[in-house]
């Protein structure tokens, strides 16, 4: 055990902070909005520039083959700096870990360094109006045509965040209609300019035109499009979803962030608090402390070559709930100021509390660790 | 950065954890529940192992381990609910003791109050008391106090109230007060932590055997969701528990800050733990002949001692607000 950075990974620290002070963005829109996330893609090609946009990849694909814990480091550094939300998040952290598992060479090559270079931006598609929770439901199908080497994609797909300002989908398509559930689906690759899409973006509880729903009408696909095993796709996309539950897509860095400004709010408002609220502003602080040093004891185990499963679910309730407590405090903090709060607190809010829906709600997620992490049975 | 235990580290751990589930079953937890003064092996086996005597410097035949290396031990000593003074004198005293003599192989006992009290945990099995004063700890020998046993909700501690009648030692002046007082309250949180995952496996156990309706209780998500909810607070309060024995061991500046976060984040867990598998036993659970209460009276009061959850919130808020 060695709690300390090494030497190495300061002077990573430390170059990461000098970059982001002063370049981050300062009152960027947000990127769920049209104009938004144009300003966004600027900052995330500016990123991508200077290598910063994937530090884990590998130096071909943009990165700089950063290990786990320095990809940590860059996160908290990230947030630290007050880096805004990735609106390229879905393709980077949900389709390119997937993409390395099980894409191959030509598609690796051709898909990550246009990924990372946010000239390709990613949407998933996996929801469907009735195929939420219930993932194993999605009725979209794909029909061979064995004519054109490809196949031929139909059905709906929604809830599909950013899916208006994307260029492509990834997502799950029925291919065996005989099969049910999770067997005979597989996982394709498609661009949204394809014959045959069509993408009706609407608006989410904050206002914003941050979701989609996207129709396929017998778009094509080719064979070099289809990731992993033709009728694979659930055990393809299962890989996907650790990665979503789990740190990668909601790191701690950003949790210590928002907790540190929730101190931050606690020394210019507590005053006129019910001081009470000064043991919800510690919980937080302690609690976002505490995903972080959870996730160092995962990583290295990770490292050590040990699998995160289930055990992401844990991680996914944890960050989740607790970034709806930062913002419940926060919004106390503010009492009625909170309704023309310009500072960004509410419509954290807002978005907070879409973090116990998404990436599987935390009903599912509480029944993942009972049944897969405490063994308790299924029915 | 590496967070983990090495192998020697996980291998004292099992030694540990094999030595307690022979040594102390539930029915030795139970027992000491109507006896005075030491029962079963347990006590004499763990100094024969050296882990009473694991902190105290290699020159006086200790292992020299830090607490980073204890807290794996204690949090086993919680999973048995040993009913000893183990941080108290593993954790407290042996970082006092210049020479602890008898009491490094626990041929001899000390045990500490919490803060300033007088009321002694264990106190008829211990040969030495430790005194928490203002700007000093002494230490006292059972012919130098008179004991007044006084209830406790967890029948195995075996409280008594001190009155020094005759002399005691200082063994401790300045830092040493609230160094001692540290190793107290992170020994005590890893027991919680122990504590919590018995529970948790006692309730997973029932909850798996039991049948109503046709089916195990435990497949109803009202049960799951209360257990994933206990497990859940115990992954995230172990980590807490880990860094705040590396900043001891390593004299963070912060150390202080980081016992609390822990001791405040153990007792929460091992509260929730306890609600949820009372509740998710039923009424089996509610019985003094299961062994449950055995483990849910213990969790009550370590989460209470040596800081309880608000206390320790308050000494955070305190340092970062």
């Amino acid at each position: 055990m060695d709690l300390t950075f090494t030497d190495s990974e300061q002077r990573f620290r430390e170059e990461c902070r000098t970059w982001l002070e002063a370049n981050v963005p300062r009152g960027l829109p947000s990127g769920d909005t049209r104009e938004g996330f144009a300003r966004h893609l600027e900052w995330e090609r500016a990123l991508f520039d200077a290598r910063w946009a994937v530090v884990s990849w590998p130096d071909e694909y943009g990165g700089r083959g950063a290990s786990a814990m320095e990809w940590l480091i860059f996160e908290e550094e990230y947030y630290r700096a007050g880096g805004p939300q990735r609106v390229t998040q879905n393709g980077i952290f949900l389709l390119a870990p997937t993409v390395f598992a099980f894409g191959t060479k030509e598609q690796q090559d051709r898909i990550l360094p246009r990924m990372a270079s946010a000239e390709d931006l990613w949407c998933q598609g996996w929801s469907e109006p009735n195929a939420g929770s219930d993932l194993a439901g999605i009725q979209s199908r794909a029909a061979r045509d064995q004519a054109a080497g490809g196949w031929r994609l139909s059905g709906q797909k929604t809830w599909t965040t950013r899916g208006a300002f994307c260029t492509h989908l990834f997502g799950l398509f029925r291919s065996d209609p005989d099969a049910e559930r999770h067997r005979g689906l597989t996982y394709f690759l498609v661009p949204l300019d394809a014959p045959g899409v069509t993408v009706r973006g609407f608006g989410r509880l904050d206002g914003d035109e941050g979701f989609a729903e996207v129709f396929l009408d017998e778009v094509f696909v080719p064979d070099s499009d289809v990731l992993g095993e033709v009728h694979q796709g659930w055990s393809v996309a299962m890989a996907t979803t650790g990665a979503e539950r789990g740190l990668t897509l909601r790191s701690p860095g950003r949790f210590m962030a928002a907790a540190s400004r929730l101190v931050d709010l606690w020394r210019d408002r507590g005053a006129d608090a019910d001081p009470r609220r000064r043991d919800e502003v510690v919980r937080a602080y302690i609690d976002a402390d505490a995903y972080r040093w959870q996730t160092f004891l995962t990583v290295t185990r990770m490292t050590g070559g040990e699998e995160m499963g289930a055990e992401s679910s844990l991680t996914k309730v944890f960050w989740s709930e607790l970034d709806v407590r930062i913002h419940e405090t926060a919004l106390a903090l503010l009492g009625a100021d909170a309704e023309r709060d310009d500072t960004g607190w509410m419509k954290g809010y807002e978005f907070a509390l879409s973090g116990p829906i998404y990436a599987g709600t935390n009903e599912i997620q509480r029944n993942v660790i009972a049944e897969r992490v405490l063994g308790l049975p299924r029915r | 950065m590496r967070f983990a235990f090495t192998d020697d580290h996980l291998a004292f751990r099992d030694a540990v954890r094999d030595l307690l589930a022979k040594e102390c079953p539930a029915s030795v937890v139970r027992d000491a529940w109507g006896h005075d003064g030491r029962l079963g092996a347990a006590w004499s086996a763990l100094g024969e192992m050296g882990v009473l005597g694991a902190m105290a410097s290699e020159d006086v035949g200790g292992l020299a381990l830090g607490m980073a290396h204890l807290v794996l031990l204690l949090e086993e000593t919680g999973v048995a609910a040993l009913p000893e003074p183990v941080v108290e004198h593993a954790a407290v005293a042996m970082g006092l003791l210049v020479d602890p003599g008898r009491a490094l192989d626990g041929t001899e006992t000390v045990t500490a109050p919490f803060q300033h009290d007088t009321v002694m945990p264990y106190a008829d099995r211990a040969d030495h008391f430790l005194l928490f004063e203002d700007g000093r700890i002494r230490l006292a020998g059972r012919g130098d106090v008179t004991l007044e046993p006084c209830e406790s909700v967890d029948g195995a501690r075996h409280l008594a109230r001190l009155t020094l009648t005759g002399d005691a030692s200082t063994v401790g002046t300045g830092d040493d007060l609230e160094h001692a007082f540290d190793r107290g309250a992170l020994g005590t949180a890893a027991q919680l932590v122990g504590l919590s995952r018995r529970m948790v496996d006692l309730t997973v156990e029932h909850a798996t055997e039991r049948r109503q309706f046709g089916v195990p209780i435990g497949s109803f998500q009202a049960v799951k969701h209360h257990l994933a909810d206990a497990r859940l607070a115990l992954e995230f309060a172990r980590p807490l528990v880990y860094r705040a024995a590396w900043s001891i061991d390593s004299g963070d500046p912060d150390t202080a800050v980081h016992v609390s976060m822990a001791k405040a984040t153990a007792s929460d867990a091992a509260t929730l733990a306890g609600r949820v598998a009372l509740q998710c036993h039923g009424a089996i659970g509610y019985s003094f002949e299961y062994d449950l209460h055995l483990f849910l009276k213990r969790a009550w009061v370590l989460a209470a001692a040596w800081g309880d959850a608000d206390w320790h919130r308050d000494r955070v808020g305190r340092a970062i607000l």
